[in-house]
This record gives structure tokens, C-alpha cells and sequence, in this order.
């Protein structure tokens, strides 16, 4: 992308009215995060944020996370691709049932969760017979954290793949590529970095999940009991921990975000 | 053997057409925006399914819609290339050449040289290494055009490819374009609306008017004595067929020589192009100013708006009689009526001298 700033254009320019709601949009995201670094309780941080159970929360966290965005790639890259490549009737209502999760309360995705992998589920039955059980394993915490973020890949993928179009597509088949040839070697690259977004969209999404893991997986510590959850427990009990351990899952979420888009940057120019 | 015919119809697009384009023939296609040209190389490349239609490459039905038969793009052997470039941005300029010898599945060093071979052919091999986005419109559209042999297609279909290119690219580029054509004797099919574009590759030419095939023939009859709408807007131009005998001079086949301004070997076969209203009639030889003159009998007068058209008699060599256009009132002065003998003049500075792709039949 290219960088406007020192190359002499200049702008149409905006109205000066419109950067007071901007300028109030950027408080109200940063005041909160200065709210929470005021509250925390430096002499006791590093213990807080150290204790066994936020260790064992933390390393869960990371490692669901990672992955249900690895599930998310491997069944939302086709999903992309179908929606904005494929040609069959009824895309448009699939798309939407796809998307649903975005608009769906998360607890009510749980509920949804429990009734299909449950022990009484749709297919959680079946799983029984061969002696598979989900519900209120580390998978269960896995399958939530997809469920919710299987969207945000789609999205983002889909309109990486919708804008830049079918032309370099076009150009390679007619330069003799059959289709698989043309996804490995024009369109997969071509979408890398609205993947990327999207694998980090779905990761921040999923560190973050709370409702769905909850009602689908329960709250065991070390085995479903990820950070959020943690926060949420300790809350009752021990607030500065909670705003302890809230600042770590802040500054995971930033890294990642942070990471991924400064090293994305360059790439597209 | 790799003649293409083509037949298809599009309801929405409202394309109705068959092309035809013979083995090692170049054929160029004519006709305003929104005429479906476009759709018609498409059509041929796999790119669009018809509504109804036949389309053949050599003796191989690649698209039949009554009998159902598709073959996908890429088993095609044809290549297109089109007004962008549209090189792969992820890709260098020689990975981008070496994409279609790497899909028929040669080493990715025998491919390698392939792209090599034919950046040199283009005049870029210097630019192997970098990436598109480092390149000018005509140093892109030159690697496109490498991309597009270095796929050896059974047929080239070129979709107006140097309508982007700045006026300074494009003349160098359809130069090498024309050698390049004639050198491997390939069969191609050029969408365009300029004029030198069809001089210059083409033997044939097609108008397509609203869809349809409106006009077909010969290059030269078609630019000199258009019958479609289309044609009389973009052609009719006077055209003289000659060889060069010396920079900026054009020896026609009865002996005449024509001066004017143009880049062309001597030796070669060429064409003089102007235009009617460039061409000024007198009733005795001028003299003094350094003019062509053609001494012309009048075969033809044409009230065409404010203006007359003034057709002279065939050309020694069978071509179109050459035509003047002159304002009503200088006509009834002159008293120009078929039958009288006069003199067209034109200054060497109208005169375009272009390279023909042969010589021109007559």
C-alpha cells in the first residue's frame, strides 16, 4: 500500500467538525485501557500475573487460540474461496448462514454447541458410541473459539478474493494453468495479506471468547478455563489480579495485532 | 494446423458474430466501444461461454454448446494479451515469463531460459529481476507480450494492446509486435480501433457493428474503401502501397514517388496514408512548394455535408482511386464532374509513411 504521507498530494480535506466525534471515538477506546493501567497494582504485578492458575490460563488461552485459528484457516479458506469464486444456487443464503456466528450472542452459540456435540447432541450421540466425548474438554474450548471466529476469516478472506478479482485468474489459465495450479501459485498469494488479517482477526477473536467456552465447555482450570474466564473468577474474588491478568490478555492481543500488521506493511507496496 | 472458426451468440451482451481466421493469417477486429469484440476473443480464449456457439481451433471443437462441449481455458493454447498488462505482482518480470513453459511442465531452468529467450525477443531482457511494479506502461506491456509467445499459442488473441500505452511506447511496440507475428508465422486475432494497428498486423479485417459482423476483406480495401459506418469513420484514408527507395520516399509499383514523414527502412514495403481533406485539387499542375502531385481523372463526385468528395480512378496497381475533399463552392468553381482531368496535391508533412506487413495485395 501506498504511503501518501511526503510524496506533495494534497488531500481533498475533511470538514474540521468531523474530528471532534473522531477525536471522541479515539477516547472512548483509549480512556478504558488508561482506566485499567491506573488500577493495577505495580508491587504485586508480577506475581499476580505468575500464579499458577494464570499461568496454566494463559498457556491454554495461547494454545486453543492457536488452535482454533489453524481450524478456522483450514475450514474458512475454502469457505472464502467457494463464496467468492463458486458458482452454485443459493451462495447468497449460505453466506449469510455462514456469517451468523457474527450477529449470534456468544453464549447462544454455546447453547448451540452443546446441542450438537453435547452428550444428548445432534451428533454428540453418535460421538459417545465410539467413545469420543467433546463437551467440556480442551477441544470443546477449541470448537467454541472456531464458532465464533470462523466468520471474521471468511469476511476478511472473501473481500481480499472478491477485490482483487478473477483478471490475474483469467491470465494464468489462459497461459495454460488448470485450476489447482492457479490457486497455489496467483490467487493464494495475491490474498495472502487479507488471509494474515483474517488468521489474525480469528486469533484475537478467539483469545478473547468468553460466552460460547463457557456454556460449551464449562470452566476447568489447566483443561477449559482460559484467560478471560480466569479474569471473570478472579473478579469475585481478588480484583487486582483480575485487572492484573486483563492488562496481559491487553498487551498478548497488541502484540499480535501490532506484529502482524507492521510486518505485513512492506509486502504490499 | 491452428485456424480458428468462431460462431457465437450472447443474448445479454446482444453478440451475434462468426470469425473466421485462417492458419498463420492475422486478423483484426474493428468496431466501436461496447461492439463485443472484446467478448469475441474471450469466447475464443474460454473465457466466456456462449449462449450458442461453435468455436474450432485447428481441427479440435474447443466450445460447442449443442454438443456440450467446453474445453477449459487452460487446455486451449491460445493466449491473451489485452490493454493492461496484468503481470502477476508477486512475481519478477522473468517468473512471470516463465509461467506458461512452468505449467507445461518444463524444468524450472528449462523454463527459466524460455523466459530469457523471449525478454531478449522483446528487447527487456535487462529487466529480468525486477518486479512489475517497477516498470513503465511499455516495458510491461513488452514483458506481457513475452509472457504471451513464451506460451508457444496455437493462436495470439491481442485485445487493443497498445490502446494504453502512451504515443511514444506505442509504435516501438507494434513494430516489434509485427515482426515478432510474421517472424513465427503465428495465427492472431487483433481487437482495435486504430487504423495502423490493422495496417500493420493484419491481412484481414473484420467491422463489428452492434454485434455484428458488418464488413470483412482485405486490410487495405477496407481502410480505402470502408462500406460500414464504422469503417468510413475510422478509415477512409487515401492509400498508396510502395516500396521504400529512400528515407521518406515511397516508390509505388507504376514508378510514382511519394514524399512524406515516417520511420521505415529503405527496402522495405510500405504504405503512404493521408487523409482526403489533406489533398488539395487544381486544375493545372501546381508548381513551386514541394508537393506530391497526382495527375487524376475523375471517376466519382460525392456531396458529403458542407463538403464534396472528389474519388479519382482506380490506381495502376488495382488499388481504391485516390479521394479529395473540397468545399461545395470550390467545386462548382473548378467545375469538378467525372470524366475531367485534374491534379491532386498534398504536402510531404500529411503524408504518414508506414511499414506494411508485405506487400499489400492488390
Amino acid at each position: 500500500m501506498t504511503d501518501n504521507r511526503g510524496d506533495g498530494t494534497v488531500p481533498v480535506g475533511l470538514p474540521a467538525w468531523l474530528y471532534a466525534p473522531a477525536c471522541l471515538g479515539a477516547l472512548f477506546v483509549v480512556i478504558p485501557l488508561v482506566a485499567i493501567i491506573a488500577r493495577i497494582d505495580w508491587p504485586h504485578f508480577v506475581p499476580l500475573v505468575t500464579s499458577e492458575s494464570a499461568r496454566a490460563a494463559l498457556i491454554l488461552s495461547v494454545k486453543t487460540s492457536a488452535a482454533s485459528t489453524a481450524l478456522c484457516v483450514a475450514l474458512g479458506a475454502p469457505m472464502a474461496l467457494v463464496l467468492a469464486r463458486g458458482r452454485f444456487p443459493g451462495r447468497s443464503v449460505l453466506r449469510a448462514l455462514v456469517l451468523l456466528p457474527l450477529v449470534l450472542p456468544p453464549v447462544v452459540g454455546g447453547i448451540a454447541l452443546l446441542y450438537t456435540f453435547g452428550r444428548q447432541g445432534l451428533l454428540g450421540h453418535q460421538l459417545e458410541l465410539i467413545g469420543v466425548r467433546v463437551a467440556f474438554s480442551t477441544t470443546a474450548v477449541v470448537l467454541a473459539q472456531s464458532f465464533v471466529s470462523l466468520p471474521f476469516l471468511v469476511v476478511s478472506l472473501e473481500g481480499a478474493l472478491r477485490s482483487a478479482g478473477a483478471g490475474y485468474e483469467h491470465v494464468a489459465a489462459t497461459l495454460g494453468a488448470g485450476p489447482g495450479t492457479v490457486l497455489r501459485t496467483v490467487t493464494l498469494p495475491l490474498v495472502w495479506p487479507g488471509l494474515v488479517s483474517g488468521a489474525v482477526l480469528a486469533f484475537a477473536r478467539s483469545l478473547g471468547e468468553f460466552g460460547a467456552t463457557l456454556t460449551f465447555a464449562g470452566s476447568l482450570q489447566g483443561v477449559t478455563r482460559t484467560l478471560p474466564l480466569e479474569i471473570y473468577l478472579q473478579r469475585e474474588t481478588d480484583a487486582d489480579a483480575a485487572v492484573a491478568l486483563s492488562l496481559l490478555l491487553i498487551a498478548v492481543a497488541a502484540v499480535i495485532v501490532v506484529g502482524s500488521t507492521a510486518r505485513r506493511r512492506p509486502g504490499l507496496s | 494446423m491452428s485456424s480458428v472458426s468462431a460462431r457465437l451468440r450472447l443474448r445479454q451482451r446482444a453478440v451475434d458474430l462468426e470469425v473466421g481466421v485462417d492458419d498463420g493469417e492475422v486478423l483484426a477486429v474493428l468496431g466501436a466501444n461496447g461492439a463485443g469484440k472484446s467478448t469475441l476473443l474471450q469466447t475464443i480464449a474460454g473465457l466466456v461461454r456462449p449462449d450458442d456457439g461453435r468455436v474450432a481451433i485447428g481441427d479440435q471443437v474447443v466450445t460447442d454448446t449443442r454438443a456440450g462441449i467446453f474445453v477449459p481455458a487452460h487446455r486451449r493454447g491460445t493466449a491473451l494479451l489485452a490493454q493492461r498488462a496484468m503481470l502477476f505482482p508477486h512475481l519478477t518480470v522473468e517468473a512471470n515469463v516463465a509461467y506458461a513453459p512452468r505449467c507445461r511442465g518444463l524444468s524450472r531452468r528449462a523454463a527459466r531460459e524460455r523466459a530469457r529467450h523471449w525478454l531478449d525477443a522483446v528487447g527487456v531482457g535487462d529487466l529480468a529481476r525486477r518486479r512489475p511494479a517497477q516498470l513503465s506502461g511499455g516495458q510491461a506491456q513488452r514483458v506481457a507480450l513475452a509472457r504471451a509467445l513464451a506460451a508457444e499459442p496455437r493462436v495470439l488473441l491481442l485485445d487493443e494492446p497498445f490502446a494504453a500505452l502512451d504515443v511514444t511506447a506505442a509504435p516501438a511496440l507494434r513494430r516489434l509486435l509485427r515482426d515478432l507475428v510474421r517472424a513465427q508465422g503465428t495465427t492472431a486475432a487483433i481487437v482495435t480501433h486504430e487504423v495502423l494497428d490493422a495496417l500493420a498486423l493484419a491481412d484481414t479485417a473484420v467491422v463489428i457493428e452492434n454485434g455484428v459482423v458488418a464488413e470483412r476483406g482485405p486490410v487495405r480495401s477496407m481502410l480505402t474503401a470502408p462500406r460500414s459506418d464504422f469503417g468510413a469513420r475510422i478509415a477512409g484514408v487515401n492509400l498508396v502501397a510502395g516500396t521504400m527507395s529512400e528515407p521518406g520516399r515511397l516508390r509505388t509499383a507504376w514508378g510514382d514517388h511519394i514524399a512524406g514523414l515516417g520511420d521505415v527502412d529503405t527496402g522495405a514495403a510500405a504504405v503512404a496514408l493521408f487523409r482526403p481533406s489533406a489533398v488539395a485539387v487544381h486544375p493545372e499542375p501546381p508548381s513551386g512548394s514541394p508537393r506530391n502531385v497526382f495527375p487524376v481523372t475523375i471517376a466519382d463526385v460525392d456531396l458529403r455535408g458542407p463538403l464534396v468528395r472528389v474519388r479519382g480512378g482506380e490506381l495502376p496497381d488495382g488499388g481504391t482511386g485516390l479521394a479529395a475533399d473540397v468545399t461545395a463552392a470550390a467545386a462548382v468553381d473548378l467545375a469538378l464532374e467525372p470524366g475531367r482531368d485534374v491534379y491532386f496535391a498534398v504536402k510531404a508533412q500529411e503524408v504518414a509513411l508506414h511499414g506494411a506487413p508485405h506487400r499489400l495485395p492488390s
